[in-house]
């Protein structure tokens, strides 16, 4: 367990000293206060229209509409942070053999695997956090609008960082930098493409296209957490109108969070017996 | 005698249809300063990472400080200065040992003061809070000598541990290397510089195309002594005599030389040769370089050219 822990304090040193940490807080900040600004204005003028009821679904849309996109915002910079921290962090270390003063220490291997993963996940993790946490507190300041299910949204949110974080880390136990890159963007691709295909096929009644992205949420289980938080972080009411375009019309069932789960634990399995065997 | 620190037995490593290694069989005694010598591409590096667990061997077994190799535990009393040195250049010159010597397992308080005391031996104290990454190529030597020398191994395997570094430099490690022999630590040390080897090994063993071909001690090297005789007339009947003392018995250049087994086997040469009432105008005895054998045991065929 120390050379984990021995391990994951280099990562989050690292991430400081490369000022990793330093540029995802400074742009983060700099987002919540675009977004704030922009909330604002909208919700403003849309009050000042006054139509609808007071808390009834006209009212709901536009705070909930703007939260939805500056938490879609927040999942695709979590998962841009998620696969470009670690994509280097194996692959690049074995290239140039910075590994070997690492791993002819007294720790396993898997520490090293472990110990990497756990620093850029608290990393990651952070960033959600504040990020997640700022875009529903400016939410509430601004229009005393709650943003629902925050408590089953966001650990689904982490779920899908997780996910992808750990497949760059296996991935680069085998796989070079760039290729590693291209192959983690490739199956969140996929799961994309998959997830939306299954979004509008759900609503046309068309199963071919419904089963195909169960298909590719199988492959990859990204995008279907992403739904599944989606439709947990909206108004019932605004969520069943499938006014925005993050009402999803097919939810993904909570076995995909089993399913999701299993996946992390078989990548990360992977990972260490693949790192424990190849000749450094 | 104690047991052997390092120990092994037909390790063989194939990369595909490439040999690296194809036979390493060795034992290196503890307290010795062992030499592994050999061309570019002879297999010394990943006999090296074989050795370390970096890389796990096709064939053959081996054992290190007595424990099979890769074992995890007793690598806290090993020590690795690689050769091609790629450190976290983020770091300052003394958190990266604070974070080698957790690595260790080194309690904070011990960490600290050996660090300073490395830091110093390796004269890097004026470049502690300094960044590895405005550290000069023999700058990282040295800082990379320090990190294996932190948990005071039991063995030390050092790669090519002066090529980034200027005659100071080298010679810094040349004591560093003496001091570790006085302390009774064995020393694993590839090298190309055979001045280097031949100054502070015990042994050597030289390797070609994977193979350790010969395994000398250096500091009895009674087969390569050269003899040369100034004497009178060379007969037959002389040199058939003079071959009880050694072999390749020849006149040349109108002196005799000829190779001896045992150096304390000259004066017997002398005291033979002034009783054949030869007459005897001088003795000289020569050892053969390190360079020399190292050329003679590869062969012509692996000069570059």
């Amino acid at each position: 367990m120390n050379g984990v822990l021995t391990i994951a304090w280099l990562t989050l040193h690292e991430s400081l000293r490369r000022r990793v940490l330093l540029v995802a807080l400074i742009l983060g900040l700099a987002f919540l206060a675009i977004f704030g600004a922009g909330f604002y204005a909208v919700t403003h003028s849309a009050s000042t229209l006054g139509r609808g009821v007071p808390g009834g679904p006209q009212q709901l849309i536009a705070p909930a509409f703007l939260s939805m996109a500056g938490m879609y915002a927040v999942n695709f910079m979590v998962i841009l942070m998620a696969v470009l921290m670690p994509v280097d962090t194996l692959a690049g270390e074995m290239r140039s053999g910075a590994i070997q003063s690492l791993v002819t220490k007294p720790i396993r291997r898997s520490a090293v695997v472990l110990g990497k993963w756990l620093g850029f996940w608290l990393i990651l993790m952070g960033y959600l956090l504040l990020m997640s946490g700022g875009i529903a507190l400016t939410a509430f300041a601004l229009s005393h609008y709650i943003v629902p299910d925050l408590s089953t949204g966001i650990p689904l949110l982490m779920l899908e960082g997780t996910l992808l974080l750990s497949l760059s880390i296996a991935g680069g136990t085998r796989l070079s930098t760039l290729t590693n890159g291209v192959m983690v963007f490739g199956l969140y691709g996929l799961a994309f493409v998959g997830g939306w295909v299954e979004q509008v096929s759900a609503l046309l009644g068309n199963s071919a296209g419904s089963y195909l992205g169960v298909l590719s949420s199988l492959l990859i289980p990204s995008e279907a957490l992403w739904h599944l938080a989606a439709y947990h972080m909206q108004p019932p009411i605004v969520r069943d109108l499938g006014i925005t375009p993050f009402s999803p019309a097919s939810v993904p069932s909570d076995g995909m969070v089993l399913w999701s789960i299993g996946y992390v634990l078989v990548v990360m399995t992977y990972a260490v017996v693949q790192f424990a065997r190849c000749d450094l | 005698m104690s047991e052997a620190v390092i120990e092994t037995r037909s390790l063989r490593k194939q990369f595909g249809n490439k040999t690296a290694v194809a036979d390493l069989t060795l034992t290196v005694g503890p307290g010795e300063v062992f030499g592994f010598l050999g061309p570019n591409g002879a297999g010394k590096t990943t006999s090296v990472k074989m050795l370390l667990g970096l890389v796990s061997p096709s064939a053959g077994s081996g054992r290190v400080l007595g424990k099979p190799l890769g074992d995890v535990k007793s690598r806290a009393r090993v020590g690795f200065l690689p050769e091609h040195f790629r450190f976290q250049d983020w770091l300052s010159a003394r958190e990266f040992l604070e974070f080698h010597g957790r690595l260790y397992g080194m309690p904070a308080q011990k960490i600290r003061s050996r660090s300073e005391e490395l830091l110093a031996r390796v004269d890097l104290l004026d470049s502690a809070e300094r960044k590895l990454r405005e550290f000069s190529k023999g700058m990282l030597q040295r800082i990379g000598l320090a990190q294996a020398l932190l948990n005071h191994p039991q063995l030390i395997f050092l790669d090519e541990p002066t090529s980034g570094l200027d005659p100071l430099g080298r010679l810094l490690v040349r004591d560093v290397i003496r001091e570790l022999r006085e302390q009774g630590t064995s020393i694993f040390l590839n090298s190309h510089l055979l001045s280097e080897v031949e100054v502070t090994c015990d042994r050597v063993a030289f390797v070609r195309r994977g193979l350790v071909v010969r395994e000398m001690a250096l500091n009895d090297q009674t087969a390569e002594l050269e003899v040369e005789l100034k004497i009178g007339p060379a007969t037959p009947e002389l040199l058939a005599g003079l071959a009880q003392f050694g072999r390749n018995v020849r006149p040349l250049n109108g002196e005799v030389h000829l190779q001896m087994d045992r150096e304390e086997s000259v004066p017997a040469l002398a005291r033979w040769l002034v009783g054949q009432g030869v007459p005897l105008y001088r003795l000289t005895t020569t050892r053969k370089s390190l360079e020399t054998l190292f050329l003679e045991v590869m062969g012509e065929d692996e000069r570059p050219g």
